[in-house]
């Protein structure tokens, strides 16, 4: 009850300074820019856009969605409290659990409707073209699915980020680090482990298990492999079928990455004076 | 009567500095308590460590029978209302919406906060971004969200700094009404001569300790307070008053047909009888009692002796 009330309230106040708008605007622009743009390089004989579609949109979806999921909720703590609205909301009878949760689940619905409508537009853009085929309106919905999740994902370490800090400014730095090294640099530093390693330590399981621990790679190996269609314009397709693993795998992993950060940021806001 | 909230020996330190040092304290049900002391004597961790903000290092914090940081304590505050030093709200909302969203935190209807916007008096911009409220008008919607539910505890942090004459009597007023409807109020403010008609016991906080705590008549023995006598007296007749007054007794303005007299409040009624009897010299005397800042005043400054 508590944090439904929390997280219509974080909705409210995401229409109120237009978040809700900026961000469906910023990825319903890309999504269809995509599609009236991007169909140059297949031609028009492609029965099928949408596949091409979606790998193009998850590769944009990793850089853009955890920005906005980090701005969204670096702020969500430590923000409150320094413009002095959090000890009043903690003298109500709520438990800083649901604080943080309420929160939490109303940025990702936020951030759920911008990647639903933004991206929807580009399915019904195709649709009306009459490009939509059915495995690829299942791969795009895993797509959409899978994104609102990596979104989820990113809105809880930068909850987390925002109650381990003192400054406002602080958390804005660390957000934006968390962003550097889950999008940028993480991959870089694997793919330098394995040049460096040349397949003697780190085999396929390690590898694979290297990639789940970050929540962007899950979500690329997600969406470039997990069908067919999206996996033969990925290319990621072949014979010896890159990661391998399946769609449930993957899910788990993000899922764990919305929960586990989520938990740390419990823990972090009850230990936390006011 | 059991105590609605206490303090029992806490202590509670920031880093090196404590705080707040060994308080012990109770809030009786029904009777308003000011809290007032220097900024930085520990009044808003002692209201912090009340809502559960913070814990004690050392001691025990009660509200209703709970500790207010623990498991129940979300239980606990749902009897309480707050008014926090600063209130801030966010902008972008309206007054109203604000109000219903504290209504469903406490579970309340929001039938009634319209009418407590009304209480308040700024019902005619319940509609209006809270953006566009002035200082005044943000401290009296911080009153109406604090009043939601009827709260049987109000802890109001300063609740008249920054407020014009005006605002600052309705404060009074509202406090005033509280008490009359049986509700537990602690009021924290620096505002010593106004508060002390509108309470019924004052805790006075010095560096973090609490130096005092009881009755106005209680603070002025423990103050071992003074009266002021003012004097009006025949001319040229001044130097005849000073040689048969008790010697405790300090004059401490003069002139041809006044005189100013401070005296050990203990020894008020015998000075008066001296004074009566020089009937035909002295021609009118005024006393003034001691008020809250003189005893606070006199506390302070024994204490900055002791140490």
């Amino acid at each position: 009850m508590n944090v439904w009330l929390l997280a219509l309230q974080e909705i409210r106040i995401g229409l109120r300074n237009r978040w809700v708008m900026a961000t469906t605007l910023v990825l319903g622009a890309l999504s269809l820019s995509l599609v009236l743009l991007g169909s140059a390089p297949t031609g028009d004989v492609k029965a099928d856009s949408l596949a091409i579609v979606v790998v193009s949109l998850a590769s944009l979806t990793i850089f853009l969605v955890p920005l906005i999921a980090l701005l969204l909720s670096f702020d969500s703590i430590v923000g409150e409290q320094e413009r002095g609205t959090l000890i009043l909301l903690l003298s109500y009878p709520v438990a800083r659990w649901q604080v943080v949760l309420g929160k939490v689940l109303g940025q990702t619905a936020i951030l759920a409707f911008a990647t639903i409508v933004g991206y929807g537009a580009a399915v019904v853009a195709l649709w009306l073209r009459g490009e939509v085929g059915d495995e690829s309106i299942a791969a795009f919905t895993t797509m959409v699915l899978s994104s609102i999740m990596l979104g989820a994902s990113f809105v809880a370490i930068g909850c987390l980020a925002s109650t381990l800090v003192r400054e406002r400014a602080t958390a804005a730095g660390l957000a934006v680090g968390a962003w550097l090294f889950f999008v940028l640099i993480y991959d870089t530093a694997v793919l330098g482990v394995l040049v460096a390693d040349q397949g003697r330590i780190v085999g396929e399981t390690a590898l694979n298990a290297l990639l789940l621990l970050n929540p962007t790679d899950a979500y690329r190996l997600l969406n470039m492999t997990a069908t067919e269609s999206t996996s033969i314009y990925s290319g990621m397709a072949g014979p010896g079928d890159a990661a391998g693993l399946p769609l449930p795998v993957f899910l788990a992993a993000l899922g764990a990455w919305v929960l586990v950060p989520l938990a740390l940021a419990v823990i972090a806001f009850r230990r936390r004076p006011i | 009567m059991d105590p609605i909230a206490q303090w029992a020996g806490v202590t509670r330190r920031y880093g090196k500095v404590t705080a707040v040092r060994d308080v012990d304290l109770a809030l009786a049900p029904g009777a308003a308590t000011a809290l007032v002391g220097h900024n930085g004597a520990g009044k808003t961790t002692l209201i912090k460590l009340l809502l559960g903000l913070i814990r004690p290092d050392s001691g025990d914090v009660r509200v209703a029978g709970a500790d207010p940081a623990g498991s129940r304590g979300a239980q606990a505050r749902r009897s309480l209302g707050f008014l926090p030093e600063n209130v801030a709200f966010h902008g972008a909302m309206t007054g109203q919406e604000l109000m219903a969203f504290y209504a469903g935190l406490k579970r309340q209807p929001t039938a009634r906060n319209a009418e407590l916007l009304e209480q308040v008096g700024i019902a005619q911009a319940a509609n209006r971004r809270i953006a566009t409220y002035s200082k005044g008008m943000r401290q009296r919607l911080g009153i109406a969200q604090a009043l939601i539910g009827e709260p049987r505890l109000l802890l109001l942090d300063e609740p008249t700094s920054g407020l014009d004459p005006a605002s600052r009597a309705d404060v009074f007023a509202l406090i005033d009404r509280l008490r009359q409807s049986g509700a537990t109020v602690l009021v924290s403010t620096h505002a010593l001569a106004e508060i002390e008609h509108h309470v019924d016991r004052i805790a006075i906080m010095h560096r973090g300790a609490l130096v005092a705590a009881g009755t106005l008549d209680d603070l002025r023995r423990g103050a071992q307070a003074e009266v002021t006598l003012r004097l009006r007296v025949q001319r040229c007749h001044t130097g005849q008053v000073l040689e048969q007054l008790p010697a405790e007794v300090r004059c401490t303005r003069r002139d041809d047909e006044s005189l100013e007299l401070v005296a050990p409040a203990a020894g008020k009624m015998a000075l008066l009888r001296t004074l009566l009897a020089m009937e035909g010299i002295v021609v009118d005397i005024a006393a003034s009692d001691v008020g809250l800042a003189q005893v606070y005043g006199r506390l302070v400054e024994s204490i900055g002796e002791d140490s």
